[in-house]
Formats: structure tokens, sequence, C-alpha cells
């Protein structure tokens, strides 16, 4: 069996990120603080569910787990 | 440390309500918004329907609104002969596309009139509980931490629902299939039609839509709404419009001033958006309607509700759940048979092929109904197509 060793944590690119709240909305642990031009996912909370994943607007959000899950 | 007997959180449309209509009741009123810019930077289409706004007090005035629409278009993925909605048809969904940040200024100003304080720039950092109630919250303010004690709080703190959550509200938290992801650009140079907001449905946006209001000549917001269990690449939403934009001649010719972005609610009303000494409003509620997406009216609407409950609690001194429980009950007499058929209308027609889309279309487009609703259509769908029925019938 081959494991696949991927990175958990999550990424932003604040060069994308439009700091809209998007993600602190949809995020189901409340682990996504932002503040003006502060975003921080707080990995202790983090489920790695992916909706914020898909559901940044501006694609900012990354995780290569959540490429190998697909 | 300050005391009021009611504080709002966030100075979006349903807060700004909240904070006018609780003024206006002689209550101690203050509303606090974590942006420097009451209504900046923008999050929304700009697009808002009218029909509410004469009941609530609320003046249509040019300084905010971009363009006047007669009606809207709602196209198939063919996009061959539309839905036509028009104040005959459909009144209460016909209005305005606006300046939002100016709208949003305006809807403050008409708080502060009644004599509710507004304070910018102040986050709301944590929740206080006291006595088995919520008491108020920490508030950064010009620099300062300071204590916000008030009998009542209203969170209206928009699709981000945080100060809900943080006191404890596990309800707010939304399924995959109820998040929808936006993007718009505003553009210039482009044919936009003044008369008429566009809606574009299909696998141009999966289980969502692309939009187009018209902000005047030349001008018009393109933006596109994708739920995001239908979306596999962090790029899909923003690719679909950029696809979307590509293929029309009239809108790829144009150049984006401006770039929107944010996120919305599709749900069905929540079970419990109170706890004793909080009221959620607006889009921290999860009211936005189902199938449109559009949420000032149902904040504006449920702030005044609130306002009205919390002056009944600090008249009796009662911040019980029971007494909370009065304003769940205004807000899903309102709101909640709608929803729901709202939503399973969504979920049907996100399901719906390009197909069987182009001929639900087909069917509305021709039928003549005075007034257009789901029912109504729905009937016209069960004449011509029976089989589509089958898939649709749970909404009958």
């Amino acid at each position: 069996m081959v494991e696949l060793k991927v990175k958990t944590e999550m990424d932003v690119d604040r060069g994308l990120c439009n700091y809209c709240g998007a993600c602190v909305g949809m995020c189901p642990t409340d682990a996504i603080f932002m503040d003006d031009t502060v975003i921080e996912i707080h990995e202790d909370k983090c489920i790695k569910c992916g909706f914020c994943v898909v559901g940044c607007p501006t694609a900012a959000i990354t995780a290569e787990w959540f490429h190998a899950k697909l | 440390m300050q005391n009021y007997d009611v504080l709002v959180i966030g100075a979006g449309p349903g807060g700004s309500s909240a904070a006018r209509f609780s003024a206006r009741k002689g209550l101690k009123t203050l509303m606090i918004e974590k942006r420097p810019d009451i209504g900046s930077p923008v999050r929304c289409g700009e697009g808002v329907s009218r029909a509410w706004m004469s009941d609530y007090g609320v003046k249509p005035n040019s300084h905010w609104i971009s363009d006047e629409v007669k009606g809207a278009r709602i196209y198939g993925p063919s996009e061959r002969r539309p839905i036509t909605l028009t104040a005959e048809n459909a009144g209460n969904e016909v209005g305005f596309v606006i300046e939002r940040d100016k709208f949003d200024k305006e809807m403050a100003a008409l708080a502060a009139e009644e004599g509710s304080d507004v304070w910018v720039k102040s986050p709301a950092l944590s929740v206080i509980k006291e006595d088995g109630k919520i008491a108020g919250a920490r508030v950064r303010h010009n620099g300062q931490m300071v204590d916000i004690h008030a009998k009542m709080v209203i969170a209206a703190d928009g699709f981000e629902s945080e100060f809900g959550r943080w006191a404890g509200l596990k309800s707010v938290i939304l399924a995959k299939n109820d998040i929808i992801s936006c993007i718009e650009y505003r553009m210039i140079g482009v044919d936009s039609d003044v008369d008429y907001t566009d809606f574009y449905l299909g696998s141009v946006a999966p289980a969502g839509y692309i939009w187009v209001f018209p902000k005047g000549e030349k001008e018009a917001n393109v933006g596109i709404g994708v739920t995001i269990s239908a979306m596999k690449d962090r790029w899909d939403v923003r690719n679909y419009l950029d696809n979307w934009i590509k293929k029309h001649p009239g809108y790829a010719k144009g150049r984006t001033i401006q770039q929107i972005t944010g996120g919305v609610s599709v749900s069905k009303v929540r079970d419990k958006f109170t706890l004793p000494g909080l009221l959620l409003v607006g889009d921290a509620a999860r009211l936005i309607d189902p199938i449109t997406g559009g949420g000032i009216a149902n904040a504006y609407v449920s702030g005044s509700y609130a306002a009205d409950v919390a002056k009944q609690a600090i008249e009796a001194n009662d911040f019980s759940q029971e007494m909370m429980n009065k304003y769940e009950k205004l807000v899903k007499n309102k709101f909640q048979r709608k929803h729901l058929r709202n939503w399973i209308a969504k979920e049907k027609l996100g399901q719906l092929s390009d197909e069987n889309l182009d001929k639900l279309v087909d069917i509305i487009s021709e039928v003549k109904m005075t007034e257009i609703s789901v029912e109504e259509i729905l009937k016209a769908i069960q004449a011509k197509y029976p089989e589509m029925v089958k898939e649709l019938e749970e909404l009958i």
C-alpha cells in the first residue's frame, strides 16, 4: 500500500485574498480569524473539510491534502 | 465600561434597522461597525427590491440608486428566450441597482437620526456573559478595549455570523449545499440594458446563477454565485464567470474597475437564532432568500422585529429564552414557509440538466401569468411536461 504523504497545513495566498470574510462564514468550526487585512487559519480547530478551499471566491486558500483527496 | 439598553453589532441594513427602531422606542442604543467605513468594501450584487421600503420608512434616493429597472429577465442555458418578470407579474422582486456603500451609510444615518450612537472601526472581540445571559461585548474602539454592557445584544454581523457562534449558537453553521461563493466584476464599456436585471441559469453556474445588473449606460455588475458543493477546484467560481464573459462580446469588451467577492447562505430558516439576551438578524440569522440570494429586505424587516422584542424584554426585565422566542416566532411567521419552498426549489433546480432547464424556461416564458410565483410555474409545467413534474412534485 502506498501511503500518500501530504502537507496538512492550510496556506493562504495573501496576494489573492480579498479579505471578504466568505471563508469565515462558511467554516463550520470557526477556525478562521479575519480582521481588515489579517487572515489566520487556526490549525488546531481546522477539520480539513475543504469548504474554504473551494469556497474562497478568489482561490486564495490552498491545501495539498485537498488535492490528494480529489 | 459603558452601559446601553441595546448593543447592535454590525452596521449593515439589518443592524441599522435594529438600531433605528430600538432608538425610536426610546432605548439607549449603540451600533458598532468593525470597518472604518460603513458599507465599504461592498460585498453585494447591489440589486434590491423596492416593495418593503415604504413600509419601513426608507425613501428611494437618487444618491444611492444607480439604476431603476423595469424588470428582471431569466435566461436558460440556451439563452433563446428569457422569462421576463415585471412589476405587473412579480411586483415585489423588481427594484433598483444601488450603490451599496452609499445605501448602507444612509441606513446608518436613519439610525443615528433616531438617536442611536454609532461607532466605526470598532470590532466586537468577545462575548460578555452575566447571570446566564448574553450581557454585552468587549469592543476595540479607538485602540482601547471597552466593555459594553447591554441589556440586549442584536448581532447583525452578516454572513460570517461570528458573534452568535462565540455566544454558543451552533445552528448558524451551514451545510455545503447551502453555501454560495460569489465573485463579481463592476465593468465599464459594456452593452448593458438599463431596463433589466438579467439572470443566467444552468451549467454556466452550477447550482447557482450568473447575474448582470446594470449600473447605468455602459456599466454593469457582472457576477456569479455557485454552490460550493458543485465545485471541484478552487478556481472554479472565477473560471465559470470568466468563461461566460468571454462568450458574450457585449461584456468581453468591457474593463473591470472593481472586484467584489463574498459568501451567501441559501439555507432554510434555522430552528434557533437567539439566546437569552441575544437576537441574530439578517444574514447572521441566515435569512437570505434561498432562491434569489437577496438579503437586504429580509435583514431590514428582521431588524425591526428584533427592536420590537428588545423593547418588550427590557420593559418586562425578562431576558429568558421564552421572551427571545417571540422574536423567532415573528421571523418564522414571516419567512419560514417561503424559504422552505424556495430552498426545495433551489435544490431541485440545481439538479436539472441544461436541457430540462431550457424546457422549464420555455414553458414559463410562454405562459401568461398575472402573478409569477413558484406555484404558478409548477402548474404550467404540469400542463406541458407532466414527466418533469415527478422531479418537482414536492414543491406543488
